[in-house]
């Protein structure tokens, strides 16, 4: 909710200039320009400028101070850890930090702003200019950050309780939130979508925002304007508060369409705010609070302006984990991971953690990361998005999956056969090799025994051998055959090899 | 500078205060007189000048993150014309 965002496109943004995304209307192609101001409520325990908590669920105006209450007399003191936070997170945006910032107020009234401002940050942010990486349809492309300032987040209220009041709990007045400004570089639903579950993912590694957004702890106001492609930029509209990433895709493309079709019937746009109703897939206008568009911003005369020094900063620098595009990089190199396979591991950093938590159960001769990377995306993943867990919740250790790759990579069983393994410990536990063991499922490389089931099928199929001599590729089903005749248990290897022998093929 | 009647009627609603006609042509003399009053400062030099903080050579406290303050729903509410399970209650302002 900040005024300075300045309209300003990228010019080098190749994404933009091929522009596989404009809409079709009635006078021609349309594009969409869009930028994002994201609100992420910052880890901390205690509040931006007061000592209580900032705990989700609690009871009504029990996480409150006489200074988040705004009590005549009370002073604001701002949390360490909020500051470094804010920090953290421009080192992790590749983004400007600025040693000197100042707070301002910016005034409205609203009865959960009891304050009657907003503690913010106009004109001297912390954090200025930056730009991240994000992927759409294959292709990675830059979207620049315009600046992340602190604020105060408000309380909230409830409207729905009584025909006649509303309710006002303060609990959340006061917590530290990061407003991150995007430059206007998104050109597609798609990419608005792909920039902010990248920027998700940043936080999240940095361990500054947890975000939530069914919690309202990461939450957009999506900018959106239309023009011709090539033309100067559109009249925009922000779209307040949209909480899941679905419904920024469906507001944008909303709004979009619903801009082009005002110009195209000769209309203009008004400069406004707007919400987004998922339900009726609208958006509408918030007309009653334009006239209060004047925050009349002035320095918070009860704060100092925020300084620190550049060690202060390298500091933090020289602690932050590995992020999510340097741990790709990385796993594409030195495992051999695809692109698309490396990607999904890093989404979440607990899932990049748990593979390779796998990949360091194995022994130098069977570190195949290919495999692993099957294993953990296919089955586990799979097998996890099935029944609504995350990793943190999988009946299946990574140690026990990382043995479980072993007995493959030392071909005691076979790819068919530890999925079968797999089964058993979701269900069931226990150590994949006693398991293999015990129930017998140990790869057949004895050379007798497949030859015998060789000699039984060939025996059984004289039409089939007649057409495989024929159509060597047919072979394929001999193998299943023979495989499905030992268990499972035949390596399919040796199994290729003896019926090519036999068959003289 | 001249703050005309519009002016002050918008910088009223602005703050939420309540003026009549006649108070607001009151207001316009006297508001028009502060700001060129303070309009003497504009014959000094600043463009190279920084704001001025503070007096002393003192920088911002920082406190570290601790839950030192809260748990006190009764006393925050105390004053509140309306009250119910610990929540303000206040005339309906949705839209």
């Amino acid at each position: 909710m900040t005024t300075v965002t300045k309209a300003v496109p990228m010019q080098d943004n190749a994404a933009a200039a091929k522009s596989p995304n404009l809409i079709k209307g009635n006078t021609g192609d349309w594009e969409v320009v869009i930028g994002l101001e994201v609100h992420a409520q910052v880890n901390s325990r205690s509040k931006l400028f007061s000592g209580s908590s900032t705990a989700f669920g609690a009871a009504p105006n029990s996480h409150v101070s006489l200074v988040d209450a705004a009590m005549p007399g009370m002073l604001p003191v701002i949390n360490a850890e909020c500051v470094a936070q804010a920090v953290r997170t421009g080192l992790g945006l590749n983004a400007q930090i600025n040693l000197k910032s100042v707070f301002d107020r910016k005034n409205y009234f609203y009865p959960d702003l009891p304050q009657g401002y907003q503690i913010s940050q106009y004109k001297q942010p912390i954090v200025g200019e930056g730009r991240i990486e994000i992927d759409v349809d294959g292709a990675s492309m830059k979207v620049g950050i315009e600046r992340l300032h602190l604020e105060q987040d408000a309380g909230k209220s409830i409207h729905d309780q009584h025909p006649e009041f509303s309710y006002v709990d303060l609990n959340r007045s006061g917590v530290a939130l990061m407003e991150i400004v995007s430059k206007p570089d998104m050109r597609s639903a798609k990419q608005a979508q792909a920039y902010v579950t990248k920027l998700r993912t940043i936080l999240r590694y940095l361990g500054t925002c947890d975000g939530d957004m069914e919690k309202g702890n990461l939450r957009a106001d999506v900018n959106v304007s239309v023009r011709k492609p090539g033309a100067a930029l559109g009249t925009r509209c922000e779209i307040k508060n949209v909480n899941s990433i679905r419904f920024i895709g469906q507001a944008v493309d909303v709004e979009a369409r619903r801009q082009i079709e005002i110009i195209e019937d000769g209309g203009k746009i008004d400069q406004e705010t707007r919400l987004f109703d998922p339900v009726k897939g609208e958006t509408r206008s918030m007309r009653s609070k334009e006239e209060a568009h004047d925050y009349r911003y002035f320095p918070d005369p009860d704060l100092l302006p925020l300084e620190f020094k550049p060690e202060f900063v390298a500091g933090l620098k020289a602690k932050l984990p590995e992020l999510p595009d340097a741990k790709k990089a990385r796993f594409v190199k030195d495992f051999g991971l695809s692109n698309y396979d490396a990607g999904v591991l890093v989404a979440e950093r607990e899932n990049a953690d748990y593979f390779e938590a796998v990949l360091s159960t194995l022994k130098d001769g069977t570190r195949d990361g290919k495999t692993a990377a099957n294993w953990v995306i296919n089955e586990l993943f799979g097998r996890l998005n099935k029944e609504s867990k995350d990793v943190g919740a999988s009946p299946v250790s990574a140690a026990q999956l990382g043995s479980l790759v072993g007995l493959i990579g030392d071909s005691t069983i076979s790819g068919k056969i530890a999925k079968d393994v797999f089964e058993i410990l979701w269900a069931e536990g226990g150590d994949p090799a006693e398991i293999v063991e015990s129930r017998g499922m140990k790869q057949v490389t004895d050379t007798g025994a497949i030859e015998k089931a060789v000699d039984e099928i060939i025996a059984a199929n004289p039409d089939k051998v007649a057409q495989v001599i024929a159509k060597p590729t047919m072979l394929g089903w001999f193998v299943g055959q023979v495989i499905k005749q030992t268990g499972g248990k035949a390596a399919p290897a040796t199994v290729n090899e003896i019926l090519k022998k036999k068959l003289g093929i | 500078m001249k703050v005309d009647e519009a002016t002050v009627h918008r910088i009223a609603r602005l703050a939420r205060i309540k003026v009549t006609a006649e108070e607001a042509r009151g207001l316009e003399k006297e508001l028009t007189g502060i700001l060129d009053w303070v309009k003497m400062l504009d014959e000094v030099d600043t463009r190279n000048v920084e704001p001025m903080t503070r007096v002393v050579p003192i920088v911002l406290r920082q406190r570290i993150d601790t839950v030192t303050d809260g748990e006190i729903a009764r006393d925050v509410t105390a004053n509140a014309p309306k009250v119910e399970d610990h929540f303000f209650v206040v005339p309906k302002v949705v839209e």
